[in-house]
């Protein structure tokens, strides 16, 4: 065997390693943190951890319902104001600005991607936080008086600040996730639907939309996906007050995260308290694998129906 | 020819970002034949004819001057309405470019377009436009499938259909059978023969044998220069530039010692 042969194989074998080292880290975290929960697991049923929203440690109950519906709900309302800002935006870039647009965009999505969520927090705080309370709460809470408008919480701190702080978060990245997939539309589906007659605004709804759509989906999983992790900037706007149910969308929220990064190495003196917060980790991730598997899901139903 | 004008070109000239595709293109095209526009690939003959529909307009740096009139209106005229141009201009691409949608939705979507929504009509014209394009009798059971389930000669003529439902008035033919099987492509060029008595016909082909079966009237295109067009049996018996009498006889132009540039 000669020495080129020789490095071929050490070369793919070491790589294999360090691939099989990277895609095992998944399942060590997974591993890892429930070894670390089992004690809080121990004579309590998975059911009451997961819907109960009783959290007092001091008394040894560890209920997680709160934190999760709290990151739903926080999520839920980023991703109603993401979307359509992210897709109008990928469509207008893709379907109708000029090169030279698009040039210049790309950078600047890269970006607004690349802001570390601390500065978002700050300008959360600074910005959309006395907005919500100044302008948002009074204005709609007083008119709205039903759900989700409807709240006594008159801080700006607020599930509304910690989902507009997450959008402006996860919109780049959606953005350019969506243009991407956008561009891998066939031009001739668009030239197509134009030499029928068909207005560009009509060629993008029903064609190339029509083409797109599990990308888009895909791209939008991939945001709420990041939305449901993001810790930082939630933790300094989204109020962190424990609600059973979210019933206003100007109420506090408390999410998964910000509950995992606000207590963990505190009062580590109470018993189990800090089995209880690897286990909301552990939760944490496998709403992560979840939401991954659902939209995995979706995008290869709907590309074999595609054909 | 005395046959009405359908479309007549005036002096056009294209660019793509600085360099030329087309020379001071003159040209007429006649009501109710079939014109083949015929030359060597890459001499310009797909810019002409997506010019008709004013389709070269979605290239990056595409730069027109001079006229084409349809029916007499100058659609090259600014604010020209390029929707309306291209509903009667129905255009067959080289490859079918079926829609990501059913067979029954392809038909339909350019009936939606233009605004009809009538489940019944909508129906009846689907069907309409597949028996035209002669297709019907192998889809008909399976309307709801995906297009792109069709062999591509079935693509096609599912094209053809599409066109059709808009009632254009000038039907384009870029290529159209040359990925198509030889069964395929006879049933394609059938159509078209059955066609041009209701519509203005342009194919841009290659395939000389083809042109001479079908078309009453033939041009010549060479390096983005109109060399030659008239009545395509005399064309093709008389050819009276030398790189025409090269190329139909199947010669290098190169070799009748003209520099074509």
């Amino acid at each position: 065997m000669d020495i080129r042969q020789i490095k071929d194989a050490i070369a793919r074998r070491s790589m294999g390693l360090v691939a099989l080292g990277v895609m095992s880290a998944a399942f060590l975290v997974g591993f890892g943190l429930y070894w670390r929960a089992r004690p809080v697991l121990a004579g309590r049923r998975w059911t009451e951890i997961l819907f109960s929203a009783a959290w007092h440690p001091a008394r040894g109950e560890f209920g997680l319902g709160g934190f999760i519906l709290g990151s739903f709900w926080v999520t839920a309302i980023a991703m109603v104001i993401a979307v359509p800002l992210s897709l109008l935006t990928a469509l207008y870039l893709s379907e109708y600005a000029s090169r030279r647009t698009r040039e210049w965009s790309r950078p600047v999505v890269d970006v607004l991607a690349g802001i570390s969520p601390v500065v978002y927090g700050v300008w959360g705080m600074l910005v959309v936080v006395p907005l919500v309370r100044d302008y948002a709460m009074p204005f709609l809470s007083s008119r709205l008086k039903f759900f989700p408008f409807a709240s006594d919480n008159f801080t700006g701190f607020s599930a509304l600040a910690g989902g507009v702080v997450l959008a402006v978060m996860v919109v780049p990245i959606m953005v350019s996730v969506m243009e991407e997939i956008l561009r891998t539309v066939p031009p001739e589906i668009r030239e197509a639907s134009l030499a029928l007659g068909a207005t560009r605004w009509q060629t993008t709804k029903k064609a190339v939309l029509k083409k797109a759509w599990p990308g888009v989906v895909a791209a939008i999983i991939l945001g709420f996906s990041r939305a449901s992790g993001e810790t930082m900037a939630v933790l300094m706007v989204a109020g962190c007050a424990l609600q059973a149910v979210p019933k206003s969308i100007f109420d506090p929220a408390y999410p998964l995260p910000a509950l995992i990064a606000n207590t963990y190495g505190e009062m580590m003196s109470v018993p189990l308290y800090d089995a209880a917060i690897l286990l909301a980790a552990l939760v944490l991730f496998l709403l992560t694998v979840l939401f991954n598997a659902v939209g995995w899901g979706i995008l290869l139903r709907l590309e074999k129906r595609e054909g | 020819m005395e046959a009405r004008t359908h479309i007549r070109v005036e002096d056009l000239s294209v660019w793509y970002g600085g360099h030329p595709a087309l020379k001071d293109v003159t040209l007429s095209i006649p009501d109710k034949k079939i014109t083949a526009i015929i030359g060597p690939s890459g001499c310009g003959k797909t810019t002409l004819l997506k010019s008709f529909n004013r389709l070269i307009d979605l290239q990056e740096g595409v730069r027109m001057e001079g006229r084409i009139l349809v029916d007499d209106e100058d659609i090259t005229a600014p604010g020209a309405d390029l929707t309306r141009l291209r509903k009667k201009m129905g255009l067959l691409f080289q490859r079918p470019q079926v829609l990501p949608m059913s067979i029954f939705e392809n038909v339909a979507y350019g009936l939606r377009i233009h605004g009809e929504n009538d489940r019944l009509r909508l129906g009846e014209k689907v069907e309409h436009y597949l028996r035209m394009a002669g297709l019907w009798a192998e889809v008909r059971d399976r309307l709801a499938a995906p297009a792109a389930k069709l062999s591509i000669g079935q693509q096609q003529r599912l094209c053809l259909a599409r066109g059709l439902a808009v009632e254009p008035e000038v039907i384009l033919g870029d290529e159209p059978t040359s990925a198509l099987d030889p069964h395929s492509a006879e049933r394609i060029e059938q159509r078209f023969l059955e066609l041009k008595r209701d519509y203005t016909i342009v194919l841009v082909t290659h395939i000389l044998r083809q042109a001479r079966r079908l078309a009453d009237y033939a041009a010549f295109v060479y390096m983005g220069e109109l060399v030659e067009h008239g009545p395509a049996a005399e064309l093709f018996a008389h050819p009276k530039d030398p790189r025409t009498e090269a190329y139909i006889s199947g010669r290098f132009i190169e070799s009748t010692g003209e520099d074509p540039d």
